[in-house]
């Protein structure tokens, strides 16, 4: 049994990895700019497509393919952004963003399912079904290198928003538009590109989560829930709170499906997200202390 | 004034486009499920012109054409399509033509309760074919005995969906009850130094896989397999690598996997590959029977000696299924090998329910009922078909199927059957 509890904690470290990569771009579109953006599981599916594409049909490499589905997506959430979300008034953003992303999430699944079909496929390469021995323990390589993956993008979202210009005028339109404005700041150019960098990542995502599971243009809905619930917990807005809730989320739910049952795991999921907004209503790390970073 | 308008409308602008995709979507399936549309029923002859002149014969049906069984549903929309264009080609039903009203489900069992109260109050469908799935099947039932309509399914046999003992329910397919009995009896007969001693029984929380693994369990409890792993896991699971790799740390010889899809079958092979745990057997309840779409997500080398329970598999030689495969790939494209299951399940609803439309000739849903549960054996592309007071068929036949030889799925199971091929067994390494 210990050595299954023990494994449990290592595949749900990695497999936080993944989640992460999959919320990153969920976290700062909903804790910058306040768009809650329902479409963020379709648009990992859509990642998850665009490289199933360019490997299946172009025999390019699922990490090589990153250089154009992460511009593919950056370019698909400019436009997403320009056509709807700079529309929204300010005081209803929030609110309305939820009815614009399902609209935009139903049309992007209505067009997977006419292009891809129903029929579940997955991502392939050496590394997907593979893995190493270290310390007792089969690591697969796809989990590793996807956690990697998760790190350094990250770290660059990180570096971007808190240790940049850019960021600072991100943050600075979105705590004080007006203001920001009298100093110079283009608000509406700096929304478009924070919200398609938000969608850009997500296409890293994709790839993982379409290297890890079977998926079709119908798989998105199993995910927003859950990636919301890493985003809460995590604090709207912190690009580290997305990786640290998304692992405490994966560890707490492998050892339950471990140690006592796979059917109470899912619970325990959400049990946990009550509890830390009961105690700590901001997340982990809080909206305002992400934005203030 | 213009911008002001634009902000309050793009929100409503992007929801109804996505409303239109989904309209879009669903007429193309209602379109695509009137057998007149179809290039062959062009081609009727001048009697086939007469039947489609009469008042078509409406038949409404809710399937999972989005949602966690789009992948079945869209398979069963194929099925009863196939079948119309059938029966259109051969007289329709009494002499009218026959036309589907299909409405998606997206796999909500509310939803299809919504959906059937439509079809019968609203749109007033002569007769109702069944939905995907137990866990549809179990409410959608009620609705149509609330309303007298018989209701012919293909893929709700679980056991809880005849617990309600509805006079109108009549399921095609096996008795969930005898899905693994074949395998149990395989294993039971092997000789003790090469029959696993230790089995695995992860299973989902599904209407229809509980009572499979806990039926397979017992068998193979009583012919001395000791069981090392048994937990059930929610439906809604998104991540099964933790209990993948609990069974795989268990070194049990075999796995009896409790599925209803291809991602969880494709999750857990994956898991036992990157834990280099190779069981010497591994049998789904559901999954594996998916052709192609199952090898699309697994890969081909992987598939191999991969084992499934199902009634019906493309090579069986049976006449109405051959010329039933011969029609799909003509229709649909692709080879033989790659058409699911579920096409031949849903096409039987239909063969049972015009034989019982013929005999008794009538559309009423009482005589139907009534002739259906007079012991008459029927058949069907699946074999033959006879009901019990419950509404299963005894008269099934039920196979184990294997994958074998990279991208073969052949019939194993009960090895004397007409055309079974001897079992891969142990298992092959993953990936050979």
């Amino acid at each position: 049994m210990g050595g299954a509890v023990a494994k449990a904690v290592v595949d749900g470290v990695l497999t936080g990895g993944v989640y992460a990569l999959m919320a990153a771009g969920l976290t700062l579109i909903f804790g910058v700019m306040d768009i809650i953006n329902i479409a963020q599981g379709i648009l990992v599916v859509l990642g998850a497509y665009l490289s199933y594409v360019l490997s299946q049909d172009l025999g390019i490499g699922l990490f090589l393919g990153l250089l154009i589905t992460i511009p593919s997506l950056f370019v698909i959430g400019v436009a997403v952004e320009w056509a709807f979300m700079r529309r929204l008034q300010e005081r209803e953003r929030t609110a309305l963003s939820i009815l614009v992303t399902y609209g935009v999430a139903i049309v992007i699944e209505g067009i997977l399912e006419l292009i891809f079909g129903p029929n579940y496929v997955q991502l392939r390469a050496w590394y997907v079904n593979q893995s190493f021995h270290v310390l007792g323990f089969y690591l697969p390589y796809i989990y590793v290198f996807g956690f990697a993956l998760a790190v350094f993008l990250l770290g660059v979202l990180y570096l971007i928003l808190y240790r940049s210009r850019f960021g600072r005028s991100v943050r600075a339109s979105l705590q004080d538009r007006a203001a920001a404005r009298l100093v110079g700041v283009n608000v509406e150019r700096v929304s478009t590109i924070t919200f398609g960098i938000g969608i850009a990542v997500t296409a890293a995502g994709g790839m993982v989560f379409g290297a890890t599971n079977a998926f079709n243009a119908n798989s998105g809905y199993d995910l927003i829930s859950r990636l919301l619930t890493i985003v809460i917990l995590g604090g709207l807005g912190s690009i580290g709170g997305a990786l640290g809730a998304a692992v405490f989320m994966t560890v707490i739910e492998g050892l339950v499906a471990v140690l006592w049952s796979p059917v109470w795991a899912t619970l325990v999921f959400y049990a946990a997200l009550v509890l830390v907004l009961v105690i700590k209503p901001v997340g982990i790390f809080g909206q305002r202390a992400a934005r203030a970073q | 004034m213009a911008g002001r308008g634009l902000r309050i409308w793009s929100p409503l602008v992007a929801v109804c486009l996505g409303g239109l995709m989904l309209a879009a979507c669903g007429k193309g399936s209602s379109a695509g499920s009137s057998a007149s549309s179809t290039p062959a029923s062009k081609a009727a002859t001048g009697s086939q012109s007469s039947v489609a002149s009469k008042k078509p014969v409406v038949i409404g049906a809710s399937l999972s054409l989005s949602g966690d069984f789009s992948a079945d549903g869209q398979a069963f929309q194929r099925g009863y399509e196939l079948w119309a264009d059938y029966v259109n080609h051969h007289g329709g039903l009494l002499g009218h033509p026959v036309k589907l009203d299909i409405l998606s489900d997206a796999s909500s069992p509310t939803q299809a309760v919504t959906n059937y109260e439509k079809l019968i109050s609203s749109n007033h469908v002569a007769l109702t074919f069944g939905p995907f799935s137990s866990l549809l099947t179990i409410p959608t039932s009620k609705v149509a005995a609330r309303y007298g309509y018989a209701f012919v399914e293909g893929a709700g046999g679980a056991p809880d969906v005849f617990a309600a003992g509805l006079h109108n329910l009549f399921d095609v397919a096996t008795p969930v009850a005898n899905y693994m009995l074949p395998f149990a009896k395989w294993v039971a007969s092997l000789p003790p130094g090469k029959r696993p001693k230790t089995a695995a029984y992860p299973t989902s929380n599904d209407p229809f896989t509980e009572p499979v693994i806990n039926k397979a369990k017992s068998l193979l409890q009583k012919a001395g397999v000791r069981t090392v792993y048994y937990k059930v896991f929610p439906a809604e699971v998104t991540d099964f690598t933790p209990i993948a790799d609990q069974v795989a740390t268990t070194g049990a010889q075999m796995v009896v996997l409790g599925s209803v899809d291809v991602p969880t079958v494709s999750a857990f092979m994956q898991a036992f590959e990157q834990q280099h745990y190779n069981p010497k057997v591994f049998i789904a309840s559901a999954g594996p029977d998916q052709g192609q779409a199952f090898l699309k997500a697994v890969g081909t080398s992987n598939a191999n000696g991969v084992m499934v329970p199902n009634g019906w598999y493309p090579g069986v030689r049976i006449a109405a299924s051959e010329a039933m495969v011969k029609a799909y790939v003509a229709k649909y494209g692709g080879s033989p090998s790659g058409i699911n299951a579920d096409v031949a399940e849903a096409f039987s609803v239909g063969q049972v329910v015009a034989q019982a439309v013929k005999a008794t000739h009538s559309l009423s849903n009482a005589k139907i009922i009534s002739y259906l549960h007079s012991g008459v054996k029927l058949s069907s592309v699946e074999g033959p078909v006879k009901f019990d007071s419950k509404g299963e068929n005894i008269a099934a036949l039920q196979f184990i199927f294997q994958w074998q030889h990279n991208g073969h799925f052949v019939q194993v199971l009960p090895t004397k059957a007409p055309g079974s091929q001897p079992v891969l067994f142990p298992k092959p390494a993953w990936g050979s």
